[in-house]
């Protein structure tokens, strides 16, 4: 994917979040986040929150909501590993979080590394009460961005928008 | 080398928070969550944890930034708080004019036993808090600092850190609702019908 297009889908699902009520991005950074952040930077009204770990972004966009504020936590897959004791609140507490997950370790994936946690992203969010909307392809983002919001901000679960290697392009070694 | 703590937890909160219904209140698990809700008789204003260790300082910032017009404070412990002490570089870098944190210190994981914790041996709460950067910061460490606290929580300006060295001793006594979806709904109602 050229950056072209990543800067016009980002700015795609950015519009969708924004239309949404979120407020507050806070992300650890990835490649699959620059460009939104990015608009989150610019943008009247609303804040990024650089995290140093991803599960501060869950506790962050729970704290949101405690006063009635919307949030997207934004997170490469590897971060996924990094969250699932912090959802505990959102499952027993039925928090409506919303996630942005740019994967790592599936389509067309060079490092080794990034295998183990990329399979395990699923089976855990699904572990926690997390639902997954998946990104294959442009035509996916609209409808999963939908779907996820619908979820979580009408639906009261939490939900996670997973943009996969398919969609984003494996990155090259 | 520092000198024993002499002050009992159960007994700092409602000097360093004469007014507490003028805050919202963030807390870790344990200790802290049983002194916190002794203060506030589990008020509507309190959002406690009893897991997720951790996630106090990271939540209490999603409050204040999200209710700027509101005083926030995060009551945690020294081990909850070193289990995301990177929660603090967040905090500094975002600045928020209306978080206090309040690090409740016996030097040891009181819930579990009373093993030794970091601030028992070498580790610096306050420096910690310091080096990444959050300037109002304060170690409380004997009943005449209390009334210095309050005082700095009310003009130092925020983003405020306390470090409060506490005696290895029991927490509040207080049954506080571990319902967290109903504390949850209780809190967040509270404050949105507060700004009707």
């Amino acid at each position: 994917m050229s950056d072209t297009d990543t800067v016009d889908w980002s700015k795609q699902l950015f519009d969708d979040l924004i239309e949404a009520g979120v407020t507050l991005f806070p992300y650890v950074p990835d490649a699959g986040n620059k460009h939104l952040i990015e608009y989150a930077e610019e943008h009247n009204g609303v804040r990024p929150v650089l995290l140093t770990a991803e599960e501060e972004g869950v506790a962050v966009c729970a704290g949101a909501d405690l006063v009635g504020e919307k949030a997207v936590v934004c997170m490469q897959s590897s971060g996924v590993g990094n969250i699932p004791n912090f959802l505990s609140f959102v499952n027993g507490g039925r928090f409506p979080i919303l996630m942005m997950i740019s994967m790592r370790g599936d389509y067309g994936e060079q490092n080794p590394w990034q295998y183990p946690m990329g399979q395990a992203v699923e089976p855990i969010l699904k572990a926690m009460g997390v639902l997954v909307f998946y990104v294959d392809s442009h035509d996916d983002l609209g409808p999963a961005t939908e779907a996820a919001i619908s979820a979580t901000f009408k639906g009261g679960k939490s939900a996670a928008i997973i943009l996969t290697q398919r969609f984003l392009g494996a990155k090259a070694f | 080398m520092m000198n024993l703590p002499t002050l009992d937890r159960r007994n700092v909160l409602s000097v360093l928070f004469p007014n507490q219904e003028d805050y919202l209140f963030i807390t870790g698990l344990a200790g802290s969550a049983r002194d916190a809700a002794g203060l506030t008789e589990d008020g509507d204003n309190l959002f406690t944890m009893a897991g997720a260790m951790g996630a106090a300082t990271s939540m209490g910032l999603g409050v204040a930034m999200s209710a700027p017009d509101r005083k926030v404070a995060v009551i945690t412990g020294d081990g909850e708080l070193l289990m995301n002490i990177g929660s603090l570089a967040t905090v500094s870098t975002i600045a928020p004019a209306n978080l206090s944190i309040v690090c409740i210190d016996n030097g040891c994981h009181g819930e579990t036993g009373g093993q030794t914790g970091h601030t028992s041996n070498k580790t610096n709460l306050e420096m910690m808090a310091k080096g990444a950067g959050i300037t109002s910061t304060m170690t409380i460490e004997a009943e005449s600092d209390l009334a210095k606290g309050a005082v700095f929580l009310v003009d130092a300006p925020g983003p405020r850190f306390i470090q409060l060295r506490v005696m290895d001793g029991p927490p509040t006594s207080y049954k506080r609702n571990m319902d967290l979806a109903e504390c949850r709904l209780r809190f967040r109602n509270a404050y949105l019908n507060s700004n009707l």
